[in-house]
Order: C-alpha cells, then structure tokens, then sequence
C-alpha cells in the first residue's frame, strides 16, 4: 500500500514548472476561498445567467411538448436521412462528457495532480452532458413512451431486447456511464460537503449539507476505506470511458453504410470525445475562474496543460479523417470511394471543409507557446474545437446517410426549426444546471487541494 | 472542566496544527500502548492509518465481488433471454452468439462493481451516520478545515481520564478535550 496514489498523494513539486496553486496558500485559506463562492449570498449576474439559461430551459420543454403532441416529422429527419440532429447533438454531448471521467479516473491514475483543481466542475459538466446527451435518443424514438422497452425486463408480451444491436448495447453503456459518474462525482463531493456543513452559518444551509455528508468525520478509517474506494473506481471508469464512446461508435460501424462501416471508428471517435470534452473543459473555466477570481487554483500551467491534451488528441482525430479517405482509396471500394468524394465534393463539401478548418487547422496554432499561454486565444479555439467536433457528426452522419448504395433512393437532408430549438435548448438545460452547481456546490474539489498545498507533503518532511 | 461525573466519555482528544505533529503523536499513542484510537484529518495522510494500527480496507474485496456478480448477471442475462426465454435468429447466428454479448457483459461488471464500491465503502465507514459523540467537540469543526485530531477511546484497555489527558497534554497539542456522549 506504499504506493497507493489516492487522491493525489503528497509529492514532491517539480522544480522548474510553475506550482499547481498560488504561492501563500494554506489548507485554511483553501477551503475559505472556495467554499466562500457556494456559503457567500448569491451574486446579482447569477440569477440574470441562471434565469436566461432557464428561458432556454423553458424552450427546451416548449419544443419536447410540440415534438410528443406531432410526433418526429417536426424534425427534418425522413428516409434516406433517419437520424439528423438529434444523434449528432446525443454523439457531441455525449463526447463532451468524457473530459470529465477522463480527468477523474485517468489522470488520477496517472498521478497527474493538476487534475485536484478541475476535477470536480469537470465531473459535473459530464453528469449535465451525459443528461442532455441521453435526452436525445429517447426524444427520437417515434414513441417515446415505450422507452422501457429498451431494457429487459419480464414483459407480459413475453418479448426481451435483441442485445446482438449495438443500440441496446448503447442503452446498458450510457446508463452504466450515467451511473459511475454520478457515484464518482458524489463521493468526491463527500468530504466538501462536510466542509460546508462545518462552515455554514445559516441552520439551514448546515442540515442540507450536514445530510448530505452523512456524517462524515473525516476520521482516519473513513479516509482509509474512501482513498481505496476512489482509486478502484478511477481504475473501474478508466476502461468504462474508453468503452462508452466505443459503443456509440458501434452504433455507426456495425452498420453497412458507407462512411460508417469502419474498424477505425471506436478509436477515432474515443480521441474526439475526449478532444471536444477538454474544449468544453476549457471553454467552462476560463471564464469561471475569471469571475470567481480562482485563478490561484486553475493557474496558466493547467490551462496549457489541457491546450496540450486537445492538441494531442486533435492530431488522432485528424488521423482518423485522414486515414478513412485514404481506406476508402485503398479498399478499391467503389461506394467508399464515392462516399468519400461525396463528403468532400458533394452538397455538404461546406459542412466538411468547415470541420476539417475547425478541428484541424485552427488547433495548429496550439503549437505556438505564446498563443497556448493567452487564455482569451485558448477560449476562442476551444470554442471553434466545440463547433468544429459538432460538425464532424453531422457530416459522419449526413452526408454517409444522404447517398447510399442506390441513387433512386438518395435525398437530401437539413434541420428545420424544431431542431435548432432542441439544441439551443438542451444548451439552455446544460447551462441552467451548470449554474445551480457552481452555486451550491464547490466547483473546487476543497480536500483535494489541501493534498497538493505544501504543507501537506508529509513524507518529505520525515525524511 | 466542570463536568458532573455521571457524564460518560467516548474519548479523549488532542488537537494539532499540523499532520506532521499529528502523525508524531499517533505513533507516540501507539508504542505507549494505546488501541482504541483515530485520528481526524481535513484530508488523507498517507500511513496514518497505518500508524494507528488500522487494519488494510476491505473495499477492493467488495469491489472484486461485485464485478464477479455483475459479469455473470450480466451475461447470464443475455445468455438466458437469447438462448432459453426468447430465442431469435439473427442472420444465423448462434443463440449464444457470444461476442456480441461481450459490450454489455463488460458494462454490467463495472455498473456492479462500481455501485459496490461507492456503497461498499459507505458501509464499511458506518455511513450515513447522523450524530456521532466527536461532534460534541466545538473545535471539531475545523477537522474539515485546517486542523488535525487525535482520539483516544474511552473503550481503549488502558484509558483513563486523568492518565490519558496527562499524555495527550504531554503531546504538545493546541488542545486537550473530552468527548462526551
């Protein structure tokens, strides 16, 4: 157990890297700071932002209801082009919330301590993508009262799902993923929410968070059994994160379309998701930590350490486009090939050409250190990745769809009103809930970061 | 301290500035013979645990059951509803087709797995717990903030209050209280 790396055991600092928090700090000092922001009253721009994501909300719901009264037709989708914005904006959002576990599990296992400061909103941006995402599927299907039909259970019809279709493995991935990271973002909120049970002045406040907490004493057998229960489950979501997106991506390859049938995908789809998850990581913190002054604890350092990542996973996803033109070239075959020309010359050459600028081009400019190093710059691309990765399912799912096999059944394909409503709002859905957290939860893991402050390398300090 | 002697004691607790001084004084409590003893801190220090003579966690063994159980329910699912309870012919695939059992075998065994853990290790923590006598403590606050806690338990074969305050006091500690229940 000497190695066990917890939540980011205490070790020595790098020499000659820029420390992950502020100089000055304190455990003390750390846990006033952030739990200020959640336990200090409520700023006036919060319930202006909170109240035109809601809005938004209400559009969401406004639309869901016109959609269930009319049914799918509200939507562009028809043969040849079955699934339209709906699957793109479930594959994006879906995509998105896999920065989170990501940053959670794998960089936890790796050791990688700058994970402490964004971890926790990280988690929570997947929770609220995970939830738009898994909205979408179900708003699709022609009748989205008999959702549970998608599950297994001992109908009176006698009948059970067919669990050969990736789209019931899909079902048992999200809900899986849906699951493990709530559980994981709850009990890392745990010892925090002891924090503000112990901090909040108001009667109120402390027996919402003191329940919440469940008691928790922070005592050393309860740390003991809580470090080993965090590490197995970064160890149990790290092969789960690699495993969701494989399984969406399953959705498109085990089919025969060309475009879609390729062994490339779950890899190349895996690496999109987490390019598009640390695009909207980014896009999230630069400003929050500028409103909330945290930049003590999201410092430059992590924000070019996520502008590494997105570049290095923006290269694996320009590798996959390159490569499924090239396998269209090389496979002789002459749907592939036509596909492929299709996507690059056809009626969506624009779609194409504008995400290959966004994902691929534009991040190039991450190499230059002096342009990683401008928050504002790194804000605009993570903007452009987040456009540029929306694009690449609606061409992966258009322009495969709109030509098939037979030109008698080719057709062409946009989105209609209904559709942009439903995307703007399950923005307005993401946003309103990412509002409530910052609010009333710490959007800091507070204990998390006491581990990396100095004072606790207690190891060191023996030797 | 102007208790009345009726008053019973969970325990008796030091309070320190930092988790160097803390860990000196677990070890201290321990080769003085003390056993009924934890410790308090606003974040996990490394062999702490160890240091109090705590025994190694039991969460990876409920984690391992766990994902037994949920790979074998899971397939089991699978295997019994395509083969036995609703046997369809896709493509002329075997009924145990069972490569394209493999995604949601695998999704169960973490699904389980993970629900064990996070509520494996809540029961082994004694959690939820809602009042616990450590609270009584007024300091006891700033044990999820800055401050590191030592308790020896009134259960503990050698406790005694007047011997036991007399070395916690010997401890240098920022403060000596009782825990009353």
């Amino acid at each position: 157990m000497e190695q066990t790396p917890g939540t980011g055991g205490p070790r020595a600092a790098d020499p000659g890297r820029p420390p992950l928090i502020a100089p000055g700090y304190t455990s003390a000092t750390v846990t006033d700071k952030i739990s200020a922001v959640v336990l200090r009253g409520t700023p006036r721009w919060w319930f202006a932002a909170f109240g035109a994501a809601f809005l938004l909300v209400m559009l969401l719901l406004g639309t869901l209801g016109h959609l269930f009264l009319k049914g799918v037709g509200i939507y562009g989708v028809n043969i040849p082009v079955g699934w339209g914005w709906d699957i793109t904006n479930f594959v994006w959002w879906i995509g998105i919330g896999h920065a989170g576990t990501l940053i959670s599990a794998i960089l936890l296992l790796l050791r990688q301590e700058w994970r402490n400061s964004i971890n926790r909103f990280a988690e929570a941006m997947t929770l609220f993508g995970v939830a738009c995402a898994s909205l979408y599927p179900v708003v699709h299907l022609g009748r989205p009262w008999v959702l549970y039909w998608l599950f297994p259970y001992p109908s009176t019809m006698g009948v059970w799902p067919q669990f050969r279709s990736p789209l019931v493995w899909d079902v048992f991935a999200v809900s899986t993923y849906a699951t493990i990271s709530l559980l994981f973002w709850f009990i890392g909120l745990i010892p925090d929410l002891a924090t503000l049970r112990d901090r909040a002045k108001s009667r109120f406040a402390q027996i919402v968070y003191g329940m919440l907490a469940m008691g928790w004493r922070g005592s050393a057998r309860h740390w003991h059994n809580y470090e080993s229960a965090y590490l197995m489950l970064a160890g149990l979501a790290t092969p789960l994160v690699v495993s969701v997106h494989s399984v969406v991506s399953f959705d498109f390859a085990v089919g025969i379309i060309p475009g879609w049938h390729s062994t490339i995908f779950p890899p190349y789809f895996v690496a999109g998701a987490i390019y598009s998850g640390f695009a909207m990581v980014l896009t999230l913190a630069i400003p929050l930590r500028a409103i909330f002054g945290l930049k003590d604890f999201i410092t430059d350092r992590h924000l070019q350490n996520m502008a590494k990542v997105m570049l290095a996973t923006g290269l694996i996803v320009a590798y996959g486009y390159l490569i499924e033109i090239f396998m269209a070239w090389y496979g002789d075959n002459r749907f592939d090939v036509y596909m492929s020309l299709n996507r690059m010359f056809g009626p969506y050459a624009f779609q194409f050409w504008s995400l290959i600028a966004c994902n691929v081009v534009v991040p190039q400019a991450l190499w230059i250190k002096r342009l990683r190093r401008s928050p504002v710059f790194l804000f605009v691309i993570a903007i452009i990745v987040n456009v540029g990765m929306w694009l690449e399912r609606y061409v992966i799912i258009v322009t495969s769809l709109h030509r098939d096999f037979l030109p008698s059944s080719w057709g062409m394909y946009s989105g209609t009103v209904w559709d942009y409503s439903t995307f703007v709002g399950s923005i307005g859905l993401f946003l309103a809930l990412m509002f409530l957290f910052i609010r009333f939860l710490p959007m800091i893991s507070i204990f998390e970061m006491r581990t990396i402050l100095p004072e606790a390398r207690v190891e060191e300090a023996r030797k | 301290m102007t208790r009345p002697r009726t008053v019973r004691l969970y325990g008796q607790m030091a309070e320190f500035a930092s988790p160097h001084d803390l860990l000196a004084a677990a070890g201290a409590a321990r080769s003085a013979g003390y056993r009924r003893l934890d410790a308090f801190t606003p974040f996990p220090i490394e062999r702490l645990s160890e240091t109090l003579g705590h025994r190694p966690s039991r969460v990876p063994m409920l984690v391992l059951i766990g994902g037994i159980i949920g790979a074998l329910a899971g397939y089991g699912l699978q295997y019994w509803v395509s083969a036995v309870a609703y046997p369809l012919n896709i493509g002329g695939r075997p009924y145990n087709s069972w490569p394209a059992f493999i995604p949601i075998t695998f999704e169960l065994t973490i699904l389980i797995a993970g629900i064990f853990t996070v509520f494996g290790m809540l029961v082994l923590n004694g959690l939820p717990t809602p009042y616990h006598p450590v609270f009584n403590v007024p300091h006891f606050a700033l044990a999820s903030r800055d401050r590191y806690f030592l308790c020896i338990e009134s259960k503990d074969p050698k406790f005694d209050p007047e011997s036991t305050r007399i070395f916690l006091e010997g401890l240098s500690p920022s403060g000596v209280f009782d825990v009353e229940y």
